[in-house]
């Protein structure tokens, strides 16, 4: 769209909120804001990220050093989709240690990753 | 840890001692407490005072209204961050003294882009590395300190840049009130990827929220960007929009969410013009939303004075409209890091303005039947039509990958100087991850699909409790580099806080910074590199010429300069002196009476200032004639021969004079024509002498043949006092 294109368009936009009372106008504004933030919203609920994972195992007593290594090891064994969280778990049931021995081993023994999640 | 005494500094070692095991007593954010009815303090009922402090210094003037300190109502913010932590905890309690409830910390340049926590206690750039134990420390001082004012301190610092979600819970943790949290930000002044952007922000938001947590957005950085600040407002309103939409999207309570916002004009231009409907129009659309009133950075350069004139104006559209929180810029901030006793003066501008302005809802209206009506609701159709545009371009993301956001013009025109990012790139780009169909995360306040156990009711049961339900979980760090900590720099400043050493300060403890102010009778250029000049020949290093004023093009600069220092004096070497013991009131009286206390006055010189005097001597002002002293008042600019006569006629025992400071030290002339004059008659050994004037001090009345002088602040009784005790020593 040239500028010409945009500024009738946005002329055409504004005469037709002309119409709308105070109160209308503002609830246009809210609805168009949620309906922009809509697909974020959705992307975040379904994706997570690094930091995110570590901030799971932050909240789950490992510390912060600690939490660098682990979902890097995570990640490269492209297990982070399962949650950093669920994999530490999976490892302390299997090697039936707590959550920190789980995350050392993690960093230390990568190959302890292998076949967790029937792969 | 014993609480704090008004009289002793803050123990830095005492507050480092014992943080592996110190949890915050309290967490989330605190409004002031508003009195009901109204607050009333000594003649004065105010509309919108809170409650009182405990302990506090007030305003200048204070003395004049029987030391009245009122707290405006809204949270009084100041920022503070000068790269040592340590030194900032002393600003810290100096900026809560003068009113500040909302302290928060900058962050060291670079943490942003920082892919994880920092731990121990580095040095920062132009802020400080917020680690556990740095922010541990803080919180501490910060428990501290407001049992020392009485009022809760809001803590704050920033959950941006790629380590969001982990910063998040890291304040969650330590009992962080406050953070700036606004994936916009990330994503147009940080380069950060967008798509990490916003998932990331999911989970900081939670996290946020169950820890009640106060968010603050990035909209004001656009007019602190974009070259005509002023021009950016409808773009305001959508960015403002998007992450409060979003923020409530991912769970956080409307009353946890504020908008930063800043009067986007200064003078010269007609500021209010711009600044008011725009104030207007977004209190209009966010009236269920927090106002955090920023006020103006874009146009402040050197002159301290001037950034506090704009900044009153801004705290003015504050109290016209609406400010939950009144945040404030120090003065300085445009020719260094800030100082610590500037961030005083940035509180005072706020808190006398907000206090001068006590109800001004109630004395004025905004009048939206005029231009401003017409003018807030073009500003409101501009932000829908720019949203409209936004969803039609195919949202967010494509309308930022088109450069729709911080275009310096008005929308909908465009100068094509908007920043526009690449979905595909930035800092972090591609490490986002789709959740497996059993993604799970046993932990509390975490955002988006979570799948745990089949009959497990809260996630974190599965591992006995997280930290934000189990603190004792959490993980303390000490340091990683005790080279570059906290200790190594206490260690250095120690004989400035605890040997006894007086050195200037301005940012750390014993930098010897100082600042020059000066006029060179020279033209700028030649003025600048002059000042520097004498600045060395005075022993200053490192001199800088920090804001340099023309007063005229040919007649001359006014000049500040800094430099520092390497002055230390030992404080075993002072001589202070004693301070005077008032005698009891009683007393006083008694021995007026014993004595038959008889006076004259007046003002000496060409001096027609009587207020001071009249205050000395009157019964209503507390004057001497309270105590039982006759008075024989001869008027202004009397001839000191009068004063002489009429001691004499009527018998007084003492003559008191008042004089301002003058040209070729005039005051002390009449001083010392006064003396000579009673010796000559014989008098001088019956006779007490005291003079008094705004600058006069005892030692320049002695040294001018005074029995006494008094200065600013004086009451009767000090007079009455002095008069007193010269008699018994007389062995009268």
């Amino acid at each position: 769209m040239n500028d010409a294109d945009r500024l009738k368009k946005f002329e055409e936009r504004r005469a037709a909120l002309r119409k709308l009372s105070d109160d209308q106008l503002k609830e246009r504004f809210w609805d168009l804001c949620r309906q922009a933030v809509e697909p974020m919203v959705e992307l975040a609920k379904t994706h997570t990220s690094p930091s995110i994972e570590r901030a799971v195992l932050l909240r789950m007593g490992v510390d912060s050093v600690s939490t660098k290594g682990v979902v890097g090891r995570i990640h490269e064994a492209g297990l982070l989709g399962h949650g950093a969280g669920h994999v530490v778990l999976k490892v302390s049931q299997k090697f039936k240690t707590d959550v920190r021995g789980a995350a050392k081993k993690i960093v230390d023994d990568p190959n302890c990753l292998n076949g967790l999640f029937g792969r | 840890m014993k609480n704090l005494d008004p009289k002793t500094k803050i123990d830095i070692e005492e507050i480092l001692t014992g943080l592996d095991t110190y949890h915050p007593p309290r967490k989330g954010w605190t409004w002031r407490e508003p009195v009901p009815g109204g607050y009333k303090v000594g003649k004065f009922h105010y509309k919108t005072m809170t409650k009182p402090l405990k302990q506090s210094v007030p305003l200048p003037a204070s003395k004049y209204f029987d030391h009245i300190d009122p707290q405006p109502q809204p949270v009084i913010t100041t920022e503070i961050a000068s790269g040592r932590f340590e030194d900032d905890i002393r600003r810290m309690r100096m900026a809560a003294w003068h009113g500040a409830d909302h302290i928060m910390v900058i962050r060291t340049t670079g943490q942003s882009h920082i892919d994880g926590l920092l731990e121990g206690t580095p040095e920062g750039v132009g802020g400080v590395p917020i680690t556990r134990k740095q922010i541990r420390a803080s919180r501490k001082a910060c428990d501290l300190i407001e049992a020392e004012v009485g009022r809760p301190i809001n803590f704050h610092s920033y959950v941006s840049g790629v380590a969001g979600p982990e910063v998040a819970v890291l304040f969650a943790e330590e009992g962080i009130n406050g953070a700036h949290q606004d994936p916009q930000y990330n994503v147009l002044y940080r380069n950060v990827n967008m798509y990490r952007s916003f998932v990331d922000a999911a989970e900081a938001k939670c996290v946020m929220a169950g820890a009640r947590i106060f968010q603050i957005d990035g909209a004001h950085n656009a007019n602190a960007t974009a070259k005509e600040g002023w021009s950016v407002m409808p773009e305001l309103l959508v960015q403002h929009g998007i992450n409060s939409a979003f923020s409530v999207a991912a769970g956080m309570p409307k009353d946890l969410i504020g908008l930063s916002t800043v009067p986007p004009c200064a003078p010269p231009a007609p500021k209010l013009w711009y600044d008011l409907p725009y104030a207007v129009a977004l209190r209009d659309f966010f009236s269920e939303y927090k106002m955090r009133a920023q006020q103006n950075t874009r146009y402040i350069e050197a002159d301290i004075e001037e950034a506090t004139r704009t900044h009153v104006i801004d705290t003015l559209i504050s109290a016209l409209t609406r400010a939950d929180i009144q945040s404030t810029i120090t003065p300085d901030e445009g020719r260094n890091v800030p100082w610590h006793y500037n961030n005083i003066r940035g509180i005072e501008t706020a808190k006398q303005t907000l206090v001068a302005l006590d109800g001004i809802q109630e004395l004025v209206k905004i009048d939206r039947s005029g231009p401003l009506g017409e003018i807030v609701r073009d500003l409101k159709e501009r932000a829908v039509c720019f949203l409209e545009e936004l969803i039609e371009a195919g949202g967010y993301f494509a309308a930022v990958e088109k450069g729709f956001f911080v275009d310096s013009a008005k929308y909908p025109d465009r100068n094509g100087d908007g920043i526009a990012r690449d979905g595909k790139g930035g800092v972090g780009a591609g490490s986002i991850v789709r959740r497996e169909a059993d993604y799970f995360a046993p932990v509390c306040n975490h955002f988006g699909h979570n799948h745990p156990p089949a009959g497990v009711k809260k996630a974190c049961d599965v591992i006995d409790g997280c930290t934000f339900c189990k603190p004792d979980k959490i993980v303390y760090i000490d340091e990683l580099d005790p080279g570059d900590s906290c200790h190594a720099r206490l260690e250095k400043t120690l004989p400035y806080r605890k040997g006894g050493m007086i050195k200037p300060e301005a940012e750390w403890a014993g930098d010897g910074t100082m600042l020059l102010q000066f006029f060179l009778p020279e033209e700028i250029d030649v003025a600048r590199v002059a000042a520097l000049e004498i600045a060395k020949k005075m022993g200053l290093a490192d001199p800088e010429v920090i804001n340099a004023q023309v007063m005229h093009p040919a007649e001359g600069t006014f000049l500040e300069v800094k430099g520092k220092v390497d002055i230390a004096i030992d404080k075993k070497t002072l001589k202070i002196p004693p301070k005077e013991v008032v005698l009891p009131e009683d007393e006083l009286r008694a021995a007026v009476k014993q004595y038959g206390l008889r006076v004259v006055a007046g003002t000496v010189g060409e001096d027609e200032h009587s207020v001071g005097l009249r205050e000395i001597l009157d019964i209503k002002h507390g004057g001497i004639e309270k105590y039982g002293v006759k008075y024989h008042y001869l008027g202004t600019s009397v001839p000191v021969g009068k004063l002489v006569d009429a001691a004499v006629e009527t018998g007084a025992q003492a003559i008191l004079i008042s004089t301002i400071i003058s040209h070729n030290d005039v005051h002390k002339a009449m001083m010392r024509k006064l003396d000579e004059l009673c010796r000559e008659k014989g008098i001088r050994d019956k006779i007490i002498l005291i003079s008094g004037g705004t600058q006069v001090t005892r030692d320049i009345a002695r040294q001018a043949g005074m029995d006494d002088g008094f200065g600013r602040g004086t009451k009767g009784i000090h007079v009455v006092n002095s008069m007193v005790k010269i008699l018994r020593q007389r062995g009268r």
